[in-house]
């Protein structure tokens, strides 16, 4: 917080404050498969015994079925584009506009993986609407030097082709 | 057998940048206007259910801090339980409020929000927090993020011209706004204004955004018995529901839809031996933190087929005029103290119920619905409330 000391507004005093609190997120053993394996190019899922469906992002339970899912199966990282919005506002402490975010059904999962789309002019929804509908076919884009994490996709893209 | 419920006393405090009250001051003035009502005294509340959400105030467990507006600096302090679910949190409080006395636990129950969302610069990234930290977190996404992907898949899948229709809700509740002095804005809002206001996050812009308030608000619910004999106004507890969703999008048995909403209604309105909720009801407080949500809403409440929502504001029904006022108070569109938002609704419908409405009063209303919606679009609650029990 830099230095404590009030402001006046509407002749009402307001102070300055500030949460800076670190932390340190478990990912589990299922994550920590998926994340590993994003280092190497490759995205898991985790299939359930019961329903046999491959959920995205993986977990160790299938909260359906409730049972312990400990199976993991490789999917393509290419798929379906379900659904996107684009961002345009600058929010204080997130990403810098414009940015896109979709729902990705991927070939060989159940359920889809949310991740940036991009490769697409973003600058109105009017450009970005002539490319970006649900049911385009979309690729990742890998990030050349990978360190274990979500955003070792840079974005995913649009390819040739309904999905 | 549950008992009966009443409500015998609502508290609103003015909404907006409350730079005049620290939170336990906010606090009073909600429970002080609610016991005024009611014509009783802290002392003859029995228990106190509390919530809020934390860190849009940047304070942990600010009940610790508030308790003192509930009659726990007496040195007889009252039973205070907390609860927080997202955006349900204040339909969770009057719910919980109610169980606890249709239990026969307790007689008079208070509830109470309070929260101070003004007081954080940035919002989106508090709410941030709440989404996977691993997976989704760096991905940037908020509630608003959640909101414009209802209004895209709505886009594509039934209208195109979905936008339209969301400026006549963004400038139908702001409207309604400026007859309740309470609210965070009022403002003149015109249907082609919102649609010329710029995008946040497409196809959400920001007239079709709630605004970033401080609020608090306090309900008193009575046995029957109770609420009989020292209150000579009361707002009946008819029936309540709350249902919940997955966390993840993709297990969700439709993406951006409220399918659980609507069962949660059938079930609700089959409890209530209610057949048509648009004969039913006279009038609806819910849920409209985004234009497009009120709409995906009359689908959900069975007031409108699924994809065809827009029809109720193409006929004007849901205006201030119309056959079922929707969000008369202004909605959550015009002031959304967010773990505060949805006992507002609650509130309302009460005040509604009771003849108390003041400027925003629906003639006549004898029949009140209250809905409030959180988490990753998760939860649902809904409450009946009447005029006779």
């Amino acid at each position: 917080m830099g230095v404590f000391e009030p402001k006046e507004v509407k002749g009402l005093l307001v102070f300055p404050g500030k949460w800076e609190i670190e932390y340190e997120y478990a990912a589990g053993k299922v994550l920590t498969e998926f994340f590993k394996a994003l280092k190497e190019g490759r995205i898991l899922g985790a299939k359930c015994p019961s329903c046999k469906r491959v959920l995205m992002p993986p977990r160790s339970f299938c909260e359906r079925c409730m049972v312990e899912v400990s199976e993991l199966v490789e999917v393509k990282d290419e798929g379906e584009l379900l659904n996107f919005i684009i961002v345009y506002r600058k929010f204080y402490g997130l990403p810098d506009p414009p940015y896109a975010v979709g729902l990705i059904k991927l070939e060989g999962a159940d359920e889809p993986i949310l991740h940036f789309i991009g490769g697409v002019d973003l600058s109105s929804p009017h450009r970005a609407l002539k490319v970006l509908k649900p049911g385009i076919r979309v690729k990742a884009v890998w990030n050349e030097e990978r360190k274990g994490s979500i955003l070792d996709i840079k974005y995913f893209e649009p390819v040739g082709g309904e999905g | 057998m549950a008992r009966k419920v009443a409500v015998i006393g609502v508290g609103i405090t003015k909404m907006g940048r409350r730079i005049d009250r620290t939170h336990p001051e906010l606090a009073w003035e909600a429970v002080s206007k609610a016991l005024d009502m009611a014509g009783i005294w802290i002392d003859d509340i029995d228990a106190v259910v509390y919530g809020t959400m934390d860190p849009f105030d940047g304070i942990f467990a600010p009940e610790v801090w508030d308790s003192v507006a509930f009659g726990a600096g007496r040195g007889a302090g009252k039973p205070i339980m907390k609860v927080t679910t997202g955006g349900t949190t204040g339909m969770s409080i009057a719910l919980a409020a109610h169980a606890l006395v249709a239990s026969g636990k307790y007689d008079i129950v208070l509830g109470v929000g309070v929260q101070k969302v003004s007081e954080n610069i940035e919002a989106q990234q508090v709410l941030n927090t709440a989404v996977d930290p691993l997976t989704d977190r760096p991905l940037g996404i908020g509630a608003i993020a959640v909101a414009a992907m209802q209004a895209s898949a709505y886009y594509f899948e039934h209208n195109r011209r979905i936008e339209e229709y969301m400026a006549i809700v963004a400038s139908k509740n702001r409207l309604n706004a400026l007859r309740n002095p309470v609210n965070h804005l009022m403002l003149k809002l015109t249907p082609e204004e919102a649609l010329m206001s710029p995008y946040l996050i497409w196809p959400i812009k920001l007239a079709d955004s709630c605004p970033s308030s401080d609020g608090a608000i306090a309900v008193i619910l009575a046995s029957e018995r109770v609420a009989r004999k020292i209150s000579d106004s009361q707002a009946w507890i008819k029936a309540v529901g709350y249902v919940s969703d997955t966390y993840w999008f993709g297990n969700k048995v439709d993406l951006y839809g409220w399918s659980n909403l609507a069962l949660l209604a059938r079930r609700l309105y089959r409890k209530a031996g209610i057949d048509d909720p648009m004969k039913y009801f006279d009038v609806l407080e819910i849920y409209d933190a985004f234009t497009i949500q009120e709409i995906l809403e009359y689908e959900a409440l069975g007031l409108a087929e699924p994809g065809r929502g827009t029809k109720l504001l193409d006929e004007g029904i849901t205006e201030w005029h119309g056959e079922l006022p929707v969000n008369p108070s202004g909605g959550v569109l015009s002031s959304n103290p967010v773990g505060v938002t949805g006992l507002w609704r609650f509130a309302e419908a009460a005040l509604q119920v009771m003849g108390k409405a003041g400027g925003h009063q629906v003639k006549g209303a004898e029949r009140a619905l209250a809905h409030a919606w959180g988490g990753a679009l998760q939860f649902h609650a809904l409450a009946v409330l009447t005029s006779h029990p």
